[in-house]
């Protein structure tokens, strides 16, 4: 038994590999898309190193209140005495997770949704169209700033939840034009014929060909999380407590660092949030170039 | 003819799933919302039985008849009949936000066309002049914009052109000794106040219509008609504007619906930051101090708005783009 379906799997493991080589080399061919993954990376490596990194512990206070930017306190200090740089260090990552965790949990809610109702021809997909089309008309971010509100100081946990709730409807609309065009292809006609249940021919025979969609989704849904994240926090209704770029500048603006000067405190932190979801944008770039070969860097029409 | 009515079905139908989610949204949630209002609401003194009535049909009471606390749930959405706030007791919360609406209204509504039609011609010069630093600076401009926290951008601006260079007011939509009146000084005033917002909203908005009407402009112009129009030896100019660009506008104009909802969202923070007293900051206000019954009927004033801006966009594509009403 284990003779024979294990080369089956390696082969299935290098076929999967070697997809994500060719998406990894597109990217890197193009130089918009270079310029995301190396910031990307800056931020993934600031976030998984923090404690060796930052100079002074997340919510470690007692230095000098409110102080503008000196060698010992680079980006000056908050107005509770704590390190700006460190809780910029820190707090990535808070955005990285966010953006990572919501921005897979979304993609993988909109290839179950968008594939499973692009390959089905009935009235079931008539409900779900209604259904996805609601929640993309429905303005996102006043919704999820009611739901928070009600599940008060829920932490990173809800703001996830919350965030995926309002944010797997563009992707699942993207991924069922692309397989409503392949559910009549030849090759999903001859694993029907085969007599292939429906469930294999879209998660085994079309979900491959669509790749470069579901990469370009998840990459989108990331950087909407990152900054819906930041905007759910900058109104308070995160944990304050969390150090996190949002509630840097939840606790800048009420601690009134416009008034006192602080300019760096306001600054840093929302270059962060902006840095981050741009290193998504650019590699999307890349991503747009797997699909669309017109997009594709390096020669003209 | 056809097209719009399926269009106006189509809008119904969304406005009753809008209001219905409406209805459900506080019955999902942990605890009683209805009982924290009511709580609240007795803090200012004794609750009449109309304004429980009204709470409890908007935000559910525990145990009730659900067919029942529906019906009169539509009553009061149509008859705008909100009950009463408890943060600015004793207004009406229906006063509240026919108040804000107008502002929010005129203040996104004017800067979401202005960013409209600067970003769509930008992305047609970007795609036209592909490959030089007309393209490479609006789009890598565009998309490091459009990744801008909106919040930020506006703390920046107010810090920046309002409290250390005084060019503009710190914050409301008109001067405290103002007389609302129709006169020139009036709305010179409103738009002195609303200049930081709109920049704001402006600058965050542009790149998603530069970045999407480029890639849709390069599109159209790997087609064989541009490619024929050049080949007759048309000038430059009238290729780009007269046969690509015309064609590329309207997959970008479908952005357009979802787009407002993003902006509309924006504009919350915006308001926030610079205390302008729209349909955000009220929403802020409202959520800050857990005042549900002003949080609902906000959420449900700021979606059906969407919806309707959708339903003109749609009626507007229709007329522009005919395969579209077969």
């Amino acid at each position: 038994m284990t003779s024979t379906t294990t080369p089956v799997r390696a082969r299935a493991l290098r076929g999967a590999l070697r997809t994500v080589g060719r998406i990894a080399s597109t990217i890197w061919s193009n130089p918009r898309a270079r310029i995301g993954v190396v910031l990307l990376a800056i931020f993934i490596l600031a976030a998984t190193f923090a404690p060796w990194l930052a100079p002074y512990g997340a919510s470690q206070d007692g230095f000098e209140r409110s102080a503008g930017g000196s060698a010992a306190h680079w980006l000056g200090t908050t107005a509770a005495g704590e390190d700006v740089l460190s809780q910029i260090i820190w707090g990535a990552r808070v955005s990285v997770f966010v953006g990572f965790a919501a921005g897979a949990i979304a993609t993988v809610i909109a290839v179950l949704i968008g594939l499973s109702w692009g390959y089905s021809r009935g009235f079931g997909g008539e409900v779900v169209g209604f259904i996805v089309n609601l929640f993309l008309v429905i303005p996102g971010l006043p919704l999820m700033i009611v739901i928070a509100s009600y599940l008060q100081n829920g932490g990173i946990a809800m703001i996830i939840a919350v965030i995926v709730v309002t944010g797997w409807a563009w992707g699942a609309r993207v991924l069922r034009s692309q397989t409503q065009t392949l559910r009549s292809r030849d090759f999903v006609t001859a694993a029907r014929f085969a007599g292939d249940s429906s469930f294999r021919i879209i998660f085994r025979e079309i979900l491959p060909n669509m790749t470069s969609l579901i990469t370009g989704a998840f990459f989108g849904a990331a950087t909407a999380a990152i900054l819906a994240e930041a905007g759910l926090e900058f109104l308070g209704l995160g944990d304050p407590t969390t150090v996190s770029w949002g509630t840097m500048l939840f606790w800048a603006q009420n601690s009134n660092a416009l008034l006192t000067g602080q300019w760096l405190l306001l600054f840093a932190p929302g270059l962060c949030i902006a840095l981050l979801a741009t290193s998504l944008t650019l590699i999307n770039f890349g991503v747009d170039g797997i699909s669309n070969p017109r997009l594709r860097e390096g020669k003209g029409r | 003819m056809t097209y719009a009515l399926r269009k106006l079905g189509m809008l119904l139908l969304t406005l009753w799933a809008a209001v219905t989610l409406n209805f459900f949204l506080p019955r999902l949630m942990p605890g009683s919302p209805a009982d924290a209002a009511i709580a609240k609401l007795s803090q200012n003194g004794p609750v009449s039985a109309a304004t429980r009535a009204a709470i409890e049909a908007q935000l559910g009471v525990p145990g009730g008849n659900l067919l029942e606390q529906y019906v009169h749930y539509l009553q009061q959405v149509v008859t705008l009949d909100f009950g009463v706030s408890f943060t600015f007791y004793p207004e009406k919360v229906s006063d509240l936000v026919l108040t804000a609406l107008p502002y929010t209204v005129v203040l996104v509504g004017i800067v979401t066309v202005l960013a409209f039609v600067i970003g769509t011609l930008i992305g047609v010069l970007a795609a036209w002049k592909r490959g030089t630093w007309m393209d490479t600076l609006p789009t890598l401009g565009g998309s490091f914009l459009s990744a801008f926290p909106y919040f930020w951008i506006a703390l920046l601006l107010l810090f920046f052109a309002g409290y250390v260079g005084h060019l503009f007011p710190t914050s409301g939509a008109s001067s405290p000794t103002a007389v609302p009146e129709f006169s020139l000084s009036f709305i010179g005033d409103l738009i002195y106040h609303a200049a930081l917002p709109a920049l704001t909203i402006l600058i965050t908005s542009l790149g998603g219509w530069i970045l999407g009407m480029r890639n849709a402009m390069i599109n159209t112009l790997g087609d064989d008609y541009v490619t024929f129009a050049e080949a007759n030896g048309l000038r430059g100019r009238t290729v780009a504007l007269k046969y690509a660009a015309r064609n590329a506008i309207l997959p970008n104009l479908t952005g357009f619906g979802l787009a407002l909802g993003g902006v509309v969202g924006g504009s919350i923070l915006v308001e926030q930051v610079y205390g302008y007293p729209g349909i955000g900051y009220l929403l802020y206000n409202a959520v800050v101090n857990q005042d549900y019954p002003l949080m609902q009927a906000l959420f449900l004033m700021i979606t059906v708005s969407v919806l309707i801006a959708n339903f003109l966009v749609d009626i507007l594509y229709g007329v522009l783009d005919p395969r579209t009403r077969r």
